[in-house]
């Protein structure tokens, strides 16, 4: 990869920088407070994100979707997926887009599912 | 149909062969599906992770109360500000890590060597810090019960409602029990560190101090974790069977045994990968002082160590989001 055709905006061209070190350090700077948005979410736990969202609280969905977020800027930014060609960047990126949500769903609702067996059965656990 | 060309190094139609097919030289593709596979591994511990949590969903232990030591703070309840301040470790040694690429792009081999000594650096404070998560985790603080079922019983002091360790009320009870040794007693019977009290102790103890009651592993409306009544707390202990102290793959004092297992695997797995990442970026770093990529005319090693570096930080924010966080 040429370090003369880097694209340096991030935020879909909201912030330019004018070098690629300019924009190194404003993406660890945008990390850095995802990062701190994350712990204080953590620390305080608000009231009003306990309610429960599609089997989960919503506190958590935010820092899953929080988490996503600081994903795609390193892999973007930091591993230069962004001035990758559009063939690398699926052949990576969609294998584990596809795969790991594919997963994830499949035990979270196995696991919901003898949780319930458990609960309802007959056989005390709690010995 | 003619040929093209005559040298092959000159094929330029990616599909009849050129030589950077998707416009990346060979090692870096082949670092990235391997990092594509690595996430998977990864991915595969976290999902198993989230099958043992749903599966547990009422009990599983919350990781505030589990990680909230910090250094030089001890007896303060600090949750998560140490693991915290581990990812900004790891975040900015992944900058340097970018701003190493970045100067080996410009060929400016001082500032390569500087940045990535910065790195093994991070990195470096990075697996010690786990080491000392580690430690913390191993060595325990409060000790609890385990029942038959495998259920841990933690105590807390009714009036205050903050956890006691069992050092604090355990009663004394001469016994002559030894930690069996193969080379002696019973033939070839072996058996780890016995814990420091006996079951008998802490039910003696536990009966003599009215404002104790034990904590078990279900969790309430509120998030949590629900503390039985004085006479409840008195008929639970009978089910005690064993001391835990600390925790290990076997027993964990900090709740269900799973929990420890996944901490030890995915934090173990991920520190292996830091440690390894240091070592190959140590490997690269002196091959930077001799000029060997200076000679070579290109710093792309730097960049594909670099691809692993960054992965091994992208794979930190998930088990920070999932054991930490959620």
């Amino acid at each position: 990869m040429a370090h003369a055709d880097q694209k340096l905006a991030i935020f879909r061209g909201l912030l330019k920088f004018k070098s690629n070190v300019q924009k190194i350090w404003g993406v660890l700077i945008f990390l850095s407070l995802v990062t701190t948005v994350e712990v204080a979410l953590g620390i305080i736990k608000p009231a009003s994100l306990m309610e429960m969202f599609m089997g989960m609280k919503l506190l958590n969905w935010i820092f899953i979707i929080l988490t996503i977020v600081k994903a795609y800027y390193i892999a973007w930014d930091f591993m230069h997926i962004r001035d990758e060609k559009g063939s690398l960047k699926g052949s990576i990126v969609l294998p584990l887009v596809i795969l790991i949500p594919y997963l994830a769903i499949i035990l979270l609702f196995e696991g919901d599912y003898i949780f319930e067996v458990m609960n309802s059965g007959f056989v005390s656990w709690n010995f | 149909m003619e040929v093209a060309t005559t040298n092959p190094n000159e094929e330029t139609n990616v599909w009849g062969g050129g030589n950077k097919p998707l416009n990346a030289s060979y090692g870096k593709m082949m670092m990235w599906f391997f990092i594509v596979s690595d996430a998977l591994t990864f991915s595969g511990f976290l999902v198993s992770y989230g099958f043992s949590r749903f599966k547990n969903i009422d009990s599983w232990p919350i990781a505030d109360e589990v990680f909230n030591h910090f250094p030089f703070l001890h007896g303060v309840d600090a949750p998560m500000y140490y693991v915290a301040l581990m990812t900004f470790i790891l975040i900015f040694s992944s900058v340097t890590m970018v701003l190493a690429v970045d100067a080996g792009h410009h060929m400016q081999k001082a500032k390569v060597t500087f940045y990535m000594l910065l790195t093994i650096i991070g990195g470096a404070i990075f697996v010690g810090s786990q080491a000392w998560e580690w430690k913390n985790f191993i060595k325990g603080e409060y000790g609890a019960l385990e029942t038959r079922g495998g259920q841990i019983l933690q105590f807390v002091n009714g009036d205050t409602g903050k956890r006691v360790a069992l050092e604090a009320f355990a009663a004394d009870i001469p016994t002559s029990r030894d930690t069996h040794q193969s080379s002696n007693g019973i033939w070839f019977v072996d058996e780890t560190t016995l814990p420091t009290y006996t079951v008998e102790e802490i039910k003696k103890g536990f009966s003599s101090n009215e404002n104790l009651l034990i904590r078990s592993e279900k969790i309430d409306e509120t998030g949590h974790k629900t503390v039985l009544s004085r006479e409840a707390s008195l008929a639970k202990i009978n089910d005690a069977v064993a001391v835990v102290e600390g925790a290990n793959l076997i027993h964990n004092e900090y709740g269900n045994r799973l929990f420890a297992d996944f901490f030890f695997f995915i934090t173990g797995f991920h520190g292996f990968h830091v440690l390894s990442g240091v070592v190959i970026n140590i490997i690269i770093f002196f091959n930077v002082i001799m000029g060997t990529y200076e000679r070579r005319g290109h710093y792309e090693m730097v960049e594909k160590v670099g691809l692993y570096w960054h992965f091994v930080d992208l794979v930190w924010v998930f088990v920070f989001t999932f054991f930490y966080l959620v």
